[in-house]
């Protein structure tokens, strides 16, 4: 006999297991790790980069680790998932009311992802992708 | 009429007698166009006296009856037997929140964070009755329309997995309330709210799971309207550092 | 025993409670509020209403209008000097509420817009969507909120007033989380604990609505005025008794019954075209509705279903853009309850008990004869309903005498003292007995569903739409067996944390009181009027009846009823013309 109201335990480790909703969630929570182990990656570089040629050679060559390819690929399925879970949010985060309506969600998620896609193509286009040789 | 019958497998917990809850199995017959709230009405009324839930209205407007339908918070009124698979229904009291009896849950700390977002109009100057109405046009009236939907049924509290992890957040339907004031051109309360909301245990503590606007039998949306205040208050969080001034209206 | 102090004690949370409270923080802000509901404040029933509020607005309505709309439409059984204040205050308090938030519709140019309802000449029911009360109760719960003078007591069941000297002092109540009994000593109690629906078999309200403030006020020796006025709604869903708002009718939804024709034209409410026209075929009032669907229903002209009799609502022409902006709660109530989408289909409805225009007999300041004691809502009787309430003004009622409710008890606390905390406690513990005796019952049998069970059939069977000396008779006995047999009533649930079985066998006490009320004052009301249809005396009887009846308690014995005369002010009681000549 308890005597008083009862209160559940959450377990703390490993809660979000139970269902896809909550593992979506947190794989988007973790997908922050592989981002941020990206953003310090490209720091190094632009470090080695002011530290002299030899330095960044070493950089590159670095990259093609085997360890550091499966980093990449890795953290590229964690950048799409969560760049799609957030396009696919944004309509409730900024939505556009136009007169008494609101612009229908899609309108703004696709807009997103033609920002993303634009963006993505400058990137490309400045990194020489598309230049002959 | 067609009948189905079904194990009903309620979450019981006597705090006079139990020290931790169990679960009690029911042979329910349920009519074809039965929701879950009319099984448990019938276990209570021909099976077991003693079973305890909250329920009023049956039709989803009241808010009482929220409760974990195999696992998912919802409106047991509004969840038809018909559409659930099998013959075994579970049914639990709402997560994150400590069981009072049975299926009733101790909703002290939703009552007292919702009083805390300020929830209604706040003006610098009230207007006199005599000179009637405000003005609010159709397009004014839906930017906040649907943030007042909301029944306080606390599917969203249950949903939340920050919630579960961080018991101090307001959460979502209070913070909803919060939005929907401050988003009503009647209201001039939003730096009055902001202190209160804009902190960490308010919109912050948020990641955005998006588990409460899944779950919500009104689709109210909260986390739309908590994502909203954040960037409302990211906004004059930066245009008071660049000494804009950070009123947003 | 633990005893609380405040000023005014306000039994029940729901519309008029809350408006009642926030009037006493407003009018007297030095003054303790305790507002003390067997639900949390938004599970109150007002949250169910959907069609909206009455008050006039429109520079083509006037007051008279509304107050000949409510006195005819009451069968001139309304005090006309309560209905005269009552349309007074009515756009007042609708504004008010609007200045607290609450998000009506509107029109272009963001004027407050307003719909036709039953029984009304010119339309002024103002609307939130279809979620009209669900919005006004929150209004007033979340602007309650800001009031740090209203201590709320959420989840305590009241269970007796503090009657000594006379007047009420206070009042007992039974914290449903612990199952302790608590004295609350007050200067000042307000009733406002809602109807009574669960009485019946087949109603829209919650079940929440068991008579409790009546019966309590009743067993204290107040009269219970007009109990035998019940209001059938014309559209609920069958099955569930889910109400479809007169909203519905008022955007332009038809009736129609097995042979898809307006049956409505067959009882002085037509005739059917042109269409939409107000005071006409679908928008009557709602006593004469659902007794044409009784008469349908004899000619064998309504439709058989697996739920029973119906007939069909059509709504399917306003077209999926309206019915979504208008009525989107009837859809989605339509679609899920019954299967049936009103933008596609026809959606069947059946009458169902809606609402008691009887009550706590209260004067026009919402004080019952009792010092210290006021009720406002549907569980008083001011009466501006009369014989029949015109749809939208329960909405508005509230409002209006829940404030004034608020109003003229703080006035009177201010003049009075508390009663001695040593007297409340005694007068508690003989309070509290009475339900710790329910615990100590011998099990003999009796089970509580199969008495409530008996208390709706039998009520349905005298006491519905139609009645006749014979039924009525036979319903007075049946309640009198079942009051006999209540007390053999035991409870298997000997728990103190939240035991609904306890509250329940409360609830079916206070209805069974009620119930009796109700019965005896329809059996000595020997004429039709309004909602009380008898077959044995079909015509209205001014000479006998232009009388508000008063039921009195007996303990065991069958109440006794007196009457009082009906205030005509202005409007001499006539024939009640529907359909052409108005409109």
């Amino acid at each position: 006999m308890n005597g008083r109201p009862y209160v559940r335990e959450v377990r703390t480790a490993s809660w979000y297991f139970g269902r896809w909703r909550d593992l979506h969630h947190m794989l988007n929570e973790i997908s922050s790790i592989f981002i941020g182990g990206y953003a310090l990656i490209l720091l190094w570089g632009v470090k080695s980069l002011a530290a002299g040629e030899q330095a960044y050679l070493a950089f590159l060559d670095g990259l093609t680790s085997p360890l550091s390819l499966t980093f990449h690929w890795v953290a590229l399925g964690f950048t799409l998932l969560n760049s799609v879970s957030w396009f696919g949010v944004t309509p409730k985060a900024m939505p556009v009311q136009i007169g008494d309506e609101f612009l229908p969600g899609h309108y703004i998620a696709i807009g997103h992802y033609v920002a993303w896609f634009c963006v993505s193509l400058v990137v490309l286009v400045v990194s020489g992708v598309f230049s002959n040789g | 009429m067609s009948h189905r019958t079904i194990d009903l497998e309620v979450m019981r917990y006597r705090p006079e007698q139990d020290d931790e809850p169990w679960v009690q199995t029911y042979k329910v017959p349920c009519e074809e166009d039965w929701v879950v709230l009319d099984a448990l009405i019938y276990v209570k009324d021909n099976l077991d006296g003693s079973l305890s839930y909250r329920w009023s209205c049956h039709m989803a407007v009241c808010g009482s009856c929220g409760m974990m339908i195999n696992g998912e918070p919802a409106l047991s009124c509004k969840t038809f037997i018909r559409d659930l698979p099998g013959d075994v229904i579970r049914v639990e009291p709402l997560t994150n929140f400590p069981i009072e009896r049975d299926l009733v849950v101790v909703m002290d700390d939703f009552i007292e964070k919702l009083q805390r977002v300020k929830p209604y109009i706040i003006r610098d100057e009230s207007k006199p009755i005599s000179e009637g109405e405000h003005r609010q046009t159709p397009a004014q009236l839906k930017k906040f329309k649907q943030y007042t939907l909301c029944i306080n049924c606390l599917c969203c509290y249950a949903a939340c997995p920050q919630y579960a992890l961080i018991p101090e957040f307001i959460g979502p339907a209070a913070l909803t309330l919060a939005h929907r004031y401050n988003q009503d051109s009647r209201d001039q309360g939003w730096e009055e709210r902001e202190d209160v909301v804009a902190t960490n245990e308010g919109i912050w503590d948020c990641a955005f799971a998006d588990a409460c606007s899944i779950v919500c039998p009104k689709h109210v949306d909260p986390a739309s309207a908590i994502q909203q205040m954040k960037i409302s208050s990211t906004l004059s969080w930066y245009k008071n550092l660049i000494g804009l001034g950070g009123k947003k209206r | 025993m633990e005893v609380i102090t405040t000023d005014i004690a306000i039994v029940g949370a729901g519309g008029a409670g809350l408006r009642a409270a926030i009037a006493v923080a407003e009018a007297a802000p030095d003054l303790k509020v305790a507002l003390i509901s067997k639900v949390y404040p938004m599970r109150s029933h007002t949250v169910a209403a959907e069609g909206g509020a009455a008050g006039v607005i429109k520079s083509e309505d006037s007051l008279e209008n509304h107050f000949h709309d409510t006195v005819s439409g009451g069968d001139w059984l309304c005090d006309q000097d309560a209905v005269e204040l009552f349309i007074e205050q009515a756009p007042k308090e609708l504004i008010q509420l609007e200045h607290w938030g609450c998000p009506w519709s509107r029109e272009a140019d963001g004027r407050v817009a307003v719909r036709p309802f039953g029984g009304m000449k010119i339309e002024r029911t103002w609307y939130a969507a279809d979620k009209s009360g669900f919005h006004i109760l929150h209004t007033l719960f979340q602007t309650s909120l800001q009031f740090p003078t209203i201590d709320r007591f959420d989840e305590y069941y009241c269970t007796d007033l503090l009657v000594e000297g006379g007047r009420c002092q206070g009042l007992t109540a039974m914290e449903m989380r612990t199952g302790r009994i608590k004295v609350f000593r007050a200067k000042a109690v307000i009733i406002a604990a809602g109807g009574a629906g669960w009485m019946f078999p087949f109603t829209t309200n919650g079940a929440v609505k068991t008579a409790d403030g009546m019966a309590m006020a009743y067993r204290a020796g107040v009269p219970l005025k007009d109990m035998e006025f019940v209001q059938y709604h014309p559209t609920g869903l069958p099955g569930t008794g889910i109400l479809l708002t007169e909203g519905c009718r008022g955007e332009g939804g038809i009736l129609v019954n097995k042979d898809g024709y307006r049956y409505l034209q067959d009882y002085n409410l037509g005739p059917p075209d042109p269409w939409p026209r107000k005071k006409a075929m679908e928008l009557g009032p709602r006593d004469r509705l659902s007794q044409a669907f009784w008469h349908e229903q004899q000619k064998g002209r309504t439709v058989s279903t697996k739920w029973g009799d119906v007939v069909h609502l059509d709504l399917r022409h306003l077209g999926e853009k309206k019915i979504d902006e208008r009525l989107p709660l009837v859809r989605d109530l339509a679609r899920s309850y019954v299967g049936a989408d009103p933008v596609h289909e026809l959606v069947p409805v059946r009458p169902v008990v809606h609402y008691m225009m009887g009550g706590i007999d209260t004067n026009i300041d919402a004080a019952t004869a009792m010092p210290g004691l006021y009720a406002a809502g549907e569980c008083a009787c001011v009466s501006i309903n009369g014989a029949n309430r015109l749809g939208s003004n329960s909405l508005t009622e509230l409002l209006v005498f829940g404030g004034r409710a608020g109003r003229h008890a703080a006035e009177y606390a201010r003049k009075t003292t508390h009663l001695t905390e040593s007297l409340a406690d005694q007068l508690g513990e003989m309070a509290a007995q009475r339900v710790t005796e329910l615990f100590h019952k011998e099990d003999q049998g009796e089970s509580l569903s199969v008495l409530r069970g008996e208390m709706n059939k039998t009520l349905e069977s005298g006491a519905g739409i139609y009645r006749t000396e014979d039924t009525l008779q036979e319903t007075c006995k049946k309640l009198a067996e079942l009051r006999a047999r209540y007390r053999c009533l035991h409870l298997d649930d000997k728990s103190k944390v939240f035991n609904t079985q306890l509250v329940y066998t409360m609830e079916l006490g206070s209805m069974l009181e009620a119930a009796h009320a109700m019965a005896h004052s329809a059996l000595q009301r020997k004429e039709s009027r309004g909602s009380h249809q008898r077959l044995d005396y079909t015509e209205r009887d001014d000479d006998n009846f232009l009388k508000h009846s008063l039921a009195y308690y007996a303990a065991e014995e069958d109440p006794r009823i007196d009457y009082q005369d009906v205030v005509i002010t202005r409007s001499q009681p006539a024939a009640r013309v529907y359909g052409g000549a108005e409109s």
